[in-house]
């Protein structure tokens, strides 16, 4: 289980790793946090002429907070979103969910911008994107670009970011005191992917719930925005009936996939069972 | 920026030394330990991260070496169980596997005592759970994880609990 | 019912413990691996070595058209590429039946196939290059051409009548069938006040040793000798399969195992691929090694288990259970294992359900099925878990029928402490097992009322506990009626040489192997007593065929139980060449004298007269100072094989504790308790590890592990990230006792320990689950319990 010879280079800068790109013509993966690329080349299931290393390219380095939103740099390590004051205060569902992401030596070395970029839809981060309504900085030949995380997520695999293109962060709006979360997964062992996991990201007015979003993964292709649920809960309080009315509708926001470990109609029942979970965590949550 | 196939120059802090060779930009940061450097107590067990054995520390901090390429630790410290064990960061840990047979075969054991000595080091006395929790991602077939828990327990007790110096 | 049978009883062992033996020491040589010092195959280097791939096939079932090399062999770095044609002119085929299983067929293999792959995953062409990335590189430029062939990929695919067969020729796909049957079974079933019934399914699993497979062949053509440092359980085995089927005479050829990274019975079988590096070795004229890589482990390394069963028990009005009978079928694959089979697993399950109980009668068929897989044969607790289930389960639906506890009808069936020595109604042969005391000790050990109470508490409140129990027999210390009776080279003795060294310390060279279980700690600790020194003096040195006598070394739990009574016996035997110097070199009579801590002391008193040293000193460098005729010979060597009952068998208990969180199928195991009886206890501490050891392996199989297969027999799911291993999160703390049986065939009166803990576990599991679903109306008859069955039997998708 050894990678194909690749050839290997690290830009400092965002132009020196479009030129690498290009010098490959195309042949080359990028790599910053590598723990799902890694295993990948290590199968050979990839084999690019060249890697390219974005570890050392500044603007992709980071956490700030630019006035109302926090810029989460793509380098930023899984690990620092769980000590990370800034994320802490205004990223709340992001540390929240960091402690599900693998285990903790995973974590220490894999990147936010790379587990969203790799967009997996088993993964964590990419859904929480959808549930902060986040958007991508993506950096292309032809400069920056913003995507946000609704249009982000295409297909399998497939987000928004064309083939040479950077993630280079993440401009998440920053929650305030209004704001509660909540995020729950079930995984059969600990640090497994979830047969389903999920966030929720609202603001609280008294004991009405306004502007939710409900964002799931595992339960198809990409990460899902559960919009029917969403419309469900949106400015009533979280009484049983409205959680049994957004479990109702959930079902008509999935379309899981069908396999003989975990069938859809068995993801279907978990994913209504969380949102269960979830919504009443939000109630609860002060 | 260096782009160019075959071998490239590396040079990284292996166990406090300085340390210079050419390698391929293919070999695993696991592989170059273990063959370039003759560091064979860094475990490889899957290739893949699932596993654990070949956790060293990179700046400090736990990472899978079979997921890291040796050229993206230019620059860098790595240190590995001989260096660990050399500097004598492990004695409690190692005192405390043997006593409590914390270890069967042997295999995964670099492994834990990488992810114990990270956890021992944030200065406090971790609970059971916190412990089975940091070492979630090491496989051992051997013990059953009750006698690992244990050991690290009792050298975190020894390490941070009342009474340590 | 159980016969008495004639037998003479060994003298009475010794249970006091000694200096050293029976108590809880810490392995000497387990400071070497934590300090990061372990030598294991995979770290080891020879000079000029290449390393091995393989290509391998992507068909389970397809005949090979056409192989292209050229492009390979001329790839940058690649010594050779040898395919099934080149090894065959080396390496004679090998067929895995043994004698005494009658009608068993197997079709012959070599290290890579010539016409046809068998199994996805099958080895077919080997690369040999300078590093294992350029072999892996050139296996991407070999070309195969390969024309479908029918893949038998599920039991009832197999055995339809009209199925294709997997081998040209053969009648059928069953590699083995066999039935057991005694006493009235279908009369009691007749007259019962309850039959009780269940098809239950056990899933296939793999070992997944931390350190896969590997193996450094180095043939030297100068002397036609051949050494091979092999991860391994048994090396004397190798050395006679090496010899034999490559033609170097046995003494030349030397099998070495270094630190093995995990066996459990995935280290004792042949593989194709390690059977090719000898040949690839002759050919380089280099050292050449391989390592399995994860991915090539899932489809190489043997599995096991795989069983369905369809059972029944005849119960009485008063609990009793009567009468059993039971039909397994079990998925191997495409051929059987060498040279112990693949049948072995089977065969201990039908011999095995009911093996604590009295029975008054007993019928079982035995079906052995050929798929298109990856071989299965002996892991960890052979058969046991699958028996004990069948048996646990049944156990289960009488105490329902009758309105029983679970504790009280196993009280009730269970084989009465003052019984022994009496025989199972499938011929095994128990000379002392204690199941009631172990049973009243595990109901104190758990708290077990006290447990029933807060689960019918927590169950008003829709927290749904369970608790589970089952009982078990483990057959340890196996005679010649394992193997050596169907014909196999797999010894059944042991061999030791203890020496005093010159500066009179202890040397003992034994051929039981250590894998981590400690068995060089345990030889160490009896060597130590028996021959009365400190341990602290005594070096164990195993693993080597250069180095130690032949013997069986480390299998069915036999390295306490033979091991070391071959140790205490040459132990014994030395200490009495020790005395007899002595006494020359004091003018005293040998039985006036001791040896006590290394020093030779007045028997009467215990006056020390001389140093173990110095009569160390004296043999070896002032044998003129020694009166003449004094025949000074502090090196002895020792075999001891087994010979009074066929097994020993060991006994125990399990309960298991948990929780289902019945909305999403998840359990949490809260705790598992083991009352265990291995004999004599040598090390109190290693018995407890290897039960907890042995206990998550079976509670990984009872909710975790299966090597799930599609139509086609890929293995879907054959990695470490996808074929689930039990992790430290989600296993529970395991509170272990004990009950100590010794048994009288030994002095030492040890068992063995190492796969009780796997036995019945997967079974306390299995009846917890279904003990906390009950009152939900759901039932589990299968392992492993994925939250997807629990749903499913729960109906809630």
């Amino acid at each position: 289980m050894k990678a194909r010879a690749f050839a290997y280079a690290r830009p400092s800068s965002l132009a020196e790793a479009h030129a690498a790109f290009a010098g490959a013509d195309g042949d080359a993966s990028f790599i910053s946090g590598g723990q799902s690329l890694v295993p990948a080349l290590a199968m050979r299931l990839q084999a690019p002429q060249v890697l390219i290393d974005l570890s050392a390219i500044p603007e992709m380095r980071g956490v700030r907070l630019d006035g109302e939103t926090l810029r989460i740099g793509a380098l930023t390590r899984h690990a620092e979103t769980l000590t990370e004051p800034l994320i802490r205060a205004h990223a709340p569902l992001l540390a929240a969910a960091a402690p599900f992401v693998a285990h903790p030596a995973i974590r220490n070395r894999g990147t936010v911008g790379g587990s969203v970029a790799l967009a997996d839809p088993a993964s964590e981060f990419p859904a929480m994107m959808l549930a902060m309504g986040a958007e991508m900085e993506i950096s292309g030949v032809d400069g920056m670009r913003r995507v946000a995380a609704d249009d982000f997520f295409q297909d399998l695999y497939q987000t928004a970011i064309e083939p040479g293109e950077i993630l280079v962060a993440l401009h998440v709006p920053a929650a305030g005191p209004r704001h509660v979360c909540a995020f729950d997964e079930m995984a059969r062992r600990r640090g497994d992917y979830a047969m389903v996991g999920g966030g929720i990201l609202a603001e609280r007015d008294g004991a009405v719930i306004v502007n939710p979003r409900i964002a799931l993964f595992s339960v198809g292709p990409t990460p899902v925005r559960a919009r029917n649920a969403e419309a469900e809960i949106a400015g009533k309080a979280l009484d049983a009936d409205t959680i049994a009315a957004a479990q109702r509708a959930l079902d008509a926001d999935i379309d899981p996939l069908d396999d003989a470990e975990i069938p859809a109609a068995m993801r279907r029942h978990l994913a209504r069972v969380l949102l269960g979970r979830l919504l009443r965590k939000l109630e609860t949550c002060s | 920026m260096n782009m160019m196939a075959g071998t490239v120059p590396l040079s990284l802090t292996v166990n406090g030394e300085e340390v210079a060779r050419m390698v391929a930009p293919r070999t695993t940061l696991a592989d170059f330990l273990r063959t370039d450097l003759e560091l064979t107590a860094t475990h490889v067990g899957c290739e893949m991260g699932a596993c654990g054995a070949c956790l060293v520390l990179l700046d400090g901090v736990p990472v899978h070496s079979c997921l890291v390429f040796a050229v993206q630790a230019q620059g860098q410290s790595v240190e590995t169980v001989e260096g660990l064990v050399a500097s004598g960061a492990l004695a409690p840990l190692q005192q405390a596997f043997h006593e409590r047979n914390a270890l069967q075969c042997g295999f995964c054991t670099p492994g834990m005592l990488v992810n114990a000595h990270a956890l021992i080091a944030r200065g406090s006395v971790p609970d059971r759970e916190e412990i089975r929790d940091a070492i979630s991602g090491n496989y051992c077939r051997c013990t059953g994880y009750e006698a690992i828990v244990d050991a690290i327990e009792a050298a975190a007790r020894k390490a941070n609990g009342e009474g340590a110096e | 019912m159980n016969a008495p049978f004639d037998r003479p009883l060994g003298a009475a062992p010794h249970l006091e413990p000694g200096v050293h033996v029976g108590r809880p020491l810490p392995r000497p040589n387990a400071k070497r691996l934590v300090a990061g010092r372990g030598n294991y195959v995979t770290d080891m280097k020879r000079p000029r070595m290449l390393h091995a791939a393989f290509v391998r096939s992507p068909f389970a079932h397809a005949r090979i058209v056409r192989i292209d090399v050229e492009a390979a062999r001329a790839a940058p770095g690649v010594a050779l590429v040898a395919t099934g044609e080149d090894l065959a002119k080396l390496c004679t085929p090998w067929v895995g039946t043994l004698d005494h299983f009658k009608g068993m067929k197997s079709e012959p293999q070599l290290p890579l196939p010539l016409e046809r792959v068998t199994w996805s995953g099958q080895a077919v062409v080997a690369v040999v290059a300078e590093s294992r990335a350029a072999a892996e590189d050139a296996c991407e430029l070999v070309e195969i051409e390969y024309e479908d062939l029918p893949v038998l990929a599920d039991l009832d695919t197999a055995l339809a009548p009209d199925a294709p067969r997997l081998v040209e020729g053969f009648a059928d796909n069953l590699c083995f069938r066999s039935a057991l049957e005694s006493g009235a079974v279908d009369d009691l079933f007749a007259s019962a006040a309850h039959v009780v019934e269940a098809d239950l399914a056990f899933g296939r699993h793999t070992g997944v040793t931390l350190e896969p497979r590997a193996i450094i062949a180095d043939y030297d053509a100068s002397e036609h000798a051949l050494t091979v440092h092999h991860g391994t359980q048994t090396p004397f085995q190798f050395q006679d399969l090496y010899s034999r089927h490559y033609g170097i005479p046995e003494a030349r050829v030397r099998v070495a195992a270094p630190d093995v990274g995990g066996s459990f019975g995935v280290k004792l079988h042949v593989y194709h691929e390690d059977m090719a590096v000898i040949g690839l070795s002759m050919l380089a004229g280099r050292p050449v090694k391989y390592v399995v890589d994860r991915l090539e482990a899932f489809v190489s390394d043997i599995h096991a288990r795989d069983h369905r069963v369809k059972a029944k028990a005849a119960v009485g009005a008063d609990g009793r259970i009567l009468a059993m009978a039971v039909e397994d079928e079990t998925a191997i694959g495409a051929f059987s294992t060498y040279p112990r089979t693949s049948a072995v697993e089977g065969n201990q399950v039908i011999r095995l359900i009911g093996a604590p109980y009295r029975l008054e009668a007993y019928r079982a068929d035995l079906k052995v099925v050929f798929q298109n897989k990856t071989q299965t044969s002996q892991y960890r607790a052979v058969g046991h878990p699958i028996a004990c289930a069948v048996t646990e389960h049944l156990m289960e639906k009488a105490a329902a029928a009758t309105g029983l506890d679970p504790f009280e009808v196993r009280a009730r069936n269970l084989i009465s402490d003052d019984a022994y020595p009496c025989q199972s109604l499938t011929g095994f042969k128990f000379e002392q097992l204690s199941h009631e005391a172990c049973l009243a000790k595990l109901k104190t050990l758990m708290d077990y009322d006290r447990l029933r109470a807060e689960q019918a508490e927590l169950c008003a409140r829709g927290i749904h506990r369970g608790i589970g129990i089952a009982a078990f027999v483990e057959i340890t210390n196996p005679t010649p009626a394992f193997y050596g009776i169907g014909g196999a080279r797999i010894s059944a003795q042991d061999g030791a040489v203890i020496k005093i060294t010159p500066s009179g310390e202890v040397r003992c060279l034994i051929s039981v192997t250590e894998q981590g279980q400690g068995t060089e700690a345990i030889i160490g600790q009896i060597v130590a007593d028996y021959l009365g020194v400190s341990r602290d003096i005594v070096r164990v040195i195993t693993g080597d065929t250069e180095v130690t006598p032949h013997g069986g070394a480390t299998w069915a739990c036999r390295g306490a139980g033979i091991g070391g009574e071959t140790a205490l016996q040459a132990a014994k035997k030395l200490k009495a060449n020790v005395l007899n110097v002595a006494a020359a070199i004091l003018q005293a009579q040998p039985g006036d004298l001791d040896l006590v801590d290394a020093e030779v002391v007045d028997k009467a008193g215990g006056t020390v007269r001389l140093s173990l040293a110095e009569v160390a000193r004296i043999a070896y460098f002032r044998s003129d100072t020694l009166p003449p005729g004094t025949d000074a010979q502090l090196t002895v060597a020792h075999h001891y094989a087994p010979s009074g009952y066929p097994f020993a068998f060991t006994n125990g208990i399990h309960g298991c504790h948990v929780e289902v969180d019945a909305e999403i199928g998840l359990v949490k195991i809260l705790k598992h308790f083991v009352v265990e009886d291995c004999g004599r206890i040598i090390n109190p501490l290693l018995v407890e590890e290897q039960v907890r050891g042995g206990v998550v392996q079976g509670l990984g199989a009872a909710f975790f592990e299966e090597c799930r297969y599609d139509e086609a027999g890929q293995l879907v799911n054959g990695s470490l990230a996808d074929y689930l291993v039990p992790m430290s999160c989600e296993m529970p703390d395991i509170v272990i006792a004990h009950m100590e049986t010794p048994t009288r065939d030994t002095e030492l009166g040890a068992k063995g320990c190492g796969e009780a803990g796997t036995a019945a576990s997967s079974a306390a599991a299995l009846n917890a689950v279904n003990d906390a679903l009950a009152p939900l109306g759901a039932e589990l008859t299968q392992i492993p319990m994925t939250p997807a069955r629990i749903l499913k039997a729960l109906g809630a998708y």
